[in-house]
């Protein structure tokens, strides 16, 4: 059952990641891009990260492809683009070397057995009966609390960032302004 | 269980996926969207490695990585909205004002 699971999770997510790139229309890419982070909620499910499946869903594809497709309609670009052409020559023969050189890499990493590593002292993942959330939740407010601290300081001035950018420039000055009024 | 080496395989296959998405489309949005599939490929990396090590720490971090994707979705957008607004074009090779 692990394995079925495991096999179709992974297969869509491997044909949304390959739907975000090779579809021509943005909107197509973007709902692609949905069902590959679908797909990995899934796997996080499978490997007892049910807070963050349901996180993934909530944030990733509940507000961040909304947020693209809200730019997609607002700027329209749902345009098609055509994939035929190379805007750049030789670009494609590189980044296919790029790509297998950066999978390559990877994968012989994968077959090092990798994790081997130290283990943190943040606490286990299956000994004790606690929740998956609880389990979570008692780290990031104790041994990561400053970053945890640092991420609402960030999300504040990402916030700011947003509006000052996507503020309409006013071509009026103040005393012109006032002339009107 | 299915052995973590194959979760972490899938993620490299995930990750190359998208930074080839990356380097080879020309719409911003769309590469835009290969960065979220690289980000999501190092977040099954880091559940994996929980789930392999028996640590919490992993999860913790990928928390974070959310926070900090769904911040840069946000300012990124905002860029392309004002480049948007400024040019009428979606290509990234459109874009070179910065050019010296």
């Amino acid at each position: 059952m692990d394995w079925f699971v495991f096999v179709v999770a992974g297969a869509l997510a491997i044909a949304g990641a390959l739907g975000v790139v090779l579809s021509r229309n943005p909107v197509h890419a973007a709902l692609m891009l949905v069902m590959s982070l679908l797909a990995v909620a899934v796997l996080f499910v499978e490997q007892k990260a049910d807070f963050l499946a349901a996180v993934q869903v909530i944030v990733y594809a509940g507000a961040i492809v909304v947020l693209f497709l809200f730019v997609i309609m607002l700027i329209g670009v749902d345009r098609p683009e055509s994939l035929t052409v190379e805007p750049l020559r030789g670009q494609r023969p590189f980044a296919a070397f790029i790509g297998v050189a950066a999978f390559a890499e990877l994968f012989f990493l994968v077959r090092l057995q990798g994790a081997s590593g130290r283990r943190a002292s943040a606490g286990s993942l299956t000994s004790g009966h606690e929740s998956n959330v609880e389990r979570l939740a008692r780290p990031l407010f104790t041994h990561y609390l400053l970053p945890f601290e640092l991420t609402s300081a960030l999300l504040v001035v990402a916030v700011v960032g947003a509006v000052v950018l996507s503020r309409r420039e006013r071509a009026v000055t103040v005393g012109e302004g006032e002339g009107e009024g | 269980m299915v052995p973590g080496s194959w979760f972490l395989g899938l993620a490299a296959i995930l990750f190359t996926i998208g930074a080839v998405g990356l380097l080879v489309r020309r719409n911003v949005l769309v590469m835009f969207m290969c960065v979220e599939l690289m980000l999501n490929a190092v977040n099954l990396t880091f559940v994996t490695f929980a789930r392999m090590l028996d640590d919490i720490g992993g999860q913790v971090v990928v928390f974070f990585v959310l926070v900090v994707a769904a911040a840069e979705v946000v300012v990124g957008l905002g860029i392309i909205v004002a480049i948007f607004r400024r040019r009428h074009d979606a290509t990234a090779d459109d874009v070179f004002a910065l050019r010296g």
